[in-house]
């Protein structure tokens, strides 16, 4: 019957790419497309290889959820690389350094930290104590019904979060690289994510995640050798090159608007390597530092990977490799990003994608040749490819956690009583996977051209304040107990969300609405203004709500000369055709080749400013009609009522204070009765599940 | 060695497992803190002390992006020094205890 279903996923999967190869657009050419599907080919046939050789091996719950726990430390390692570094960290990190320079390259540094956390306190103790999932965890010393559904829930909802934002984003992704539609994407990504997920389950997952981190390091290798080689491998003489770029400086002097009027080309470029181009608020950073810090040793994706493997050694001997290849990779990054800025530019990086999320597939382009050369297209085919599979790995691992919530911590911790028998809890496994599945895909369909960039830092803000502080204050406070859990992971959770909800990341129409106008109908002079200090929030509170009372922080300006007033749209379209028509009307007269080349060069850039001015009107004329009437956000804001855009400041906190409160008030003998077992076993790792011989 | 007949509070106020406890609180705590004040003196100094992270002192390389390199080789160290630490004293300790519950001295 397997057998059957498998070739199914096959031929559905040949469908598609069938109907993929007819898309047009994208930023890979027509002509080349062929390349980028067969390196597609090629990837999707050794995971499906890997699938049918990993079904056949599947048949108990420790092989489905847990890999047999039969995955070595190594193997582990590069799977949990595979598994964080998403197509937000491996595009989006690269696209933020080639944008904003320093800022992009502090932003990664906390991605790597967070696994320290996850070293020194989580990894060891959750292998020697856990079997599956999360649940199992916080259920061996509270009552387990109870602590199995929050458990879940809180699960569920995390990897919902974290996975819509990686349907969505893959989607639009692969539009932009390829044009394959949106969404013949999401169900091309949902369905591959299937097979791998319903037949191979996580051995098949932990070896997707190690082809595709391999795959994804190879590349960051090649082209960061191919980056820096000219320059002897010197960071200094190669930092030298970025920041006395043209293109680096034209955008540093585009970040900083009018400050920059007085600065030099040397200090303009020097700011690139310098911090506050990007993150403006310091207790924003540090709230996000929280989130990821805490929050990823809280995903219930990566607390699984602990599962796989069979000692707590292994763990151990895990999270060291993932560290390695995870920091490894984040400073490759920074040779990738710099890179795309000086050779590729920011301006056409922007241009593509406004979040800088193809820096590094430009990049690829540019190092192999540039737009039409062969070699230029395969380097963009390949990295288009590694982000494919990138989305599917990531994907799948996320698929994999909330359906062991759904069918283990649910179907048979709570509703059969522990008592299914093998064969049903593998059944219900693969289902509940489906059931998943399928969500994933629906939700992704729906949620397209939804804002969901804060999905991911709702997701670590949630897993930060619901999910750690159970797990660690049952693994390492004896007093804690059911109602402490409880109460901290409904209370952590749902803090962060609804903050999330009142917060800068939603869309305030009237904000949007302004902003369109100003394009539309131009902006009025601004005087000369004199330098002006910072000038602090009127207290702590201010800085974090806008309450009523409350004056905000202002960093400090320097002085600014008069600004003329700015035209709208029709008078910039006009202005720009009529300094089109003598450019044109002048060509036939030219004969200097010179000459010839200087004018065709101008009359390429108006044109060009006159496509993206069109595209502005056009966009602000969407926003207007996309928002009429409306004057408040989904919750009835009509601007944030919390300033932060990361909620772990404060929901991460009041998590650990409501699990202490919960615990200190009541009494729960199984809570204390079961310590002494709990902290000898998460030390000792005394009759741990064991690994399944094959 | 079934779970029922393990003592498990004897072997938790067993004085060698209480050393290893104490000897991993200490070494896991400390770690702990250092790695999270260095890691969060990064966006402090990037907002607060922008003159000094702007100086350069290696050709154009300035303190703020040899301080962020640092934070990943601290973050290396920091993996480093616990895997070996882990590695040659606590799994010895914890093996030794549970060599004693298997010959059922510690029960």
């Amino acid at each position: 019957m397997n057998k059957n279903y498998f070739s199914f996923f096959l031929a559905s999967i040949a469908t598609l790419g069938c109907s993929a190869a007819y898309a047009a657009g994208g930023a890979v050419a027509d002509e080349f497309k062929w390349m980028t599907f067969a390196v597609f080919g090629v990837i999707i046939a050794i995971t499906m290889a890997v699938t049918f050789w990993a079904a056949r091996t599947t048949h108990t719950t420790s092989e489905f959820y847990a890999a047999g726990r039969s995955v070595s430390g190594i193997q582990n390692g590069w799977a949990i690389a595979g598994d964080y570094l998403s197509a937000a960290s491996f595009l989006g990190i690269a696209g933020l350094i080639s944008l904003y320079g320093y800022d992009g390259f502090m932003y990664s540094v906390g991605w790597l930290v967070a696994y320290i956390t996850v070293l020194l306190v989580i990894a060891e103790p959750c292998r020697n104590i856990g079997k599956y999932t999360m649940g199992d965890i916080l259920a061996f010393r509270n009552d387990p019904k109870k602590t199995k559904v929050v458990a879940a829930l809180s699960t569920i909802t995390v990897s919902t979060f974290y996975l819509t934002a990686q349907m969505v984003g893959g989607g639009v992704l692969i539009k932009t690289l390829i044009g394959i539609d949106y969404e013949i994407s999401v169900i091309g990504v949902g369905i591959l994510m299937l097979a791998y997920v319903v037949f191979g389950g996580m051995k098949a997952t932990t070896w997707v995640q190690i082809i595709k981190a391999v795959l994804l390091v190879t590349a960051s290798i090649i082209l960061v050798f191919l980056v820096w080689s000219p320059y002897g491998f010197s960071l200094p003489a190669y930092l030298q090159a970025v920041v006395g770029d043209e293109k680096v400086v034209a955008q540093v002097a585009k970040l900083l608007g009018d400050s920059a009027a007085g600065m030099s080309k040397e200090e303009l470029g020097q700011r690139f390597l310098e911090p506050g181009l990007f993150l403006k608020n310091p207790i924003d950073q540090i709230s996000l530092g929280m989130a990821l810090v805490l929050g990823t040793a809280g995903m219930p994706h990566i607390l699984m990977r602990f599962f796989t493997v069979p000692t707590a050694q292994a763990a151990r001997t895990s999270v060291i490799w993932a560290m390695g290849i995870i920091g490894g990779f984040y400073v490759l990054t920074l040779f990738l990003g710099t890179g795309a800025a000086m050779l590729v530019g920011s301006a056409k990086i922007a241009s593509v994608d406004a979040g800088g999320n193809m820096a590094g597939p430009l990049l690829a382009q540019f190092l192999g040749g540039g737009e039409n050369s062969m070699l230029g297209n395969f380097f963009l085919a390949f990295v288009a490819a590694v982000a494919f599979a990138t989305i599917v790995a990531v994907v799948a691992g996320l698929v994999l956690a909330a359906a062991s919530a759904m069918a283990h911590d649910i179907y048979v911790g709570v509703i059969r009583g522990d008592h299914a028998t093998p064969k049903e809890q593998v059944m219900a496994a693969r289902v509940a996977s489906g059931i998943v599945g399928v969500i994933a895909i629906t939700v992704g369909i729906l949620a397209k051209g939804q804002n969901v960039a804060h999905l991911v830092a709702l997701a670590f803000a949630v897993a930060a304040s619901s999910n750690l502080p159970a797990v660690f204050l049952t693994l390492y406070w004896k007093k804690c107990n059911t109602t402490g859990i409880i109460a901290g992971m409904i209370v952590g959770s749902l803090t962060a969300i609804v903050l999330v909800l009142v917060s800068p990341n939603m869309t305030y129409p009237k904000a949007v609405v302004s902003a369109a106008k100003k394009v539309l109908d131009g902006e009025p002079a601004v005087p000369a203004k004199e330098a002006q200090p910072a000038k602090p929030a009127s207290s702590f509170t201010c800085e974090l709500f806008a309450l009523d009372g409350c004056v905000a922080s202002a960093p400090a300006k320097p002085a600014s000369v008069e600004k003329p007033a700015k035209p709208g749209v029709v008078e910039k379209l006009a202005g720009l055709n009529a300094k089109l028509q003598p450019l044109e009307a002048s060509l036939p007269a030219l004969t200097d080749p010179a000459a010839l080349k200087a004018a065709q060069d101008d009359i390429a850039k108006v044109k060009k400013d006159i496509v993206a001015t069109e595209k502005a009107k056009a966009k602000a004329e969407d926003d207007i009609k996309k928002f009429e009437g409306q004057t408040a956000s989904i919750m009835g804001l009509e601007k944030p009522w919390f300033l932060l855009k990361n909620p772990g400041l404060i929901s991460i906190p009041l998590g650990f204070l409501m699990v202490i409160l919960g615990s200190l008030f009541t009494r729960d003998k199984r809570a204390e009765d079961m310590w002494d077992e709990l902290y000898v076993r998460q030390n000792t790792g005394i009759n741990a599940e064991a690994a399944t011989a094959h | 060695m079934s779970k029922s007949n393990i003592n498990w509070m004897a072997i938790d106020a067993h004085p060698k497992f209480q050393a290893l406890h104490r000897k991993k609180t200490f070494f896991l705590w400390g770690l702990m803190v250092f790695s999270i004040i260095y890691y969060f003196m990064l966006p402090i100094g990037a907002a607060y002390y922008q003159d000094l992270f702007k100086t350069k002192v290696w050709g154009v390389v300035n303190v703020g992006i040899l301080f962020a390199l640092s934070e990943f080789v601290v973050a290396w160290t920091i993996a480093f020094v616990y895997s070996k630490k882990a590695n040659a004293e606590f799994d010895v300790s914890a093996q030794e205890i549970i060599n004693e519950v298997k010959s059922g001295r510690m029960q």
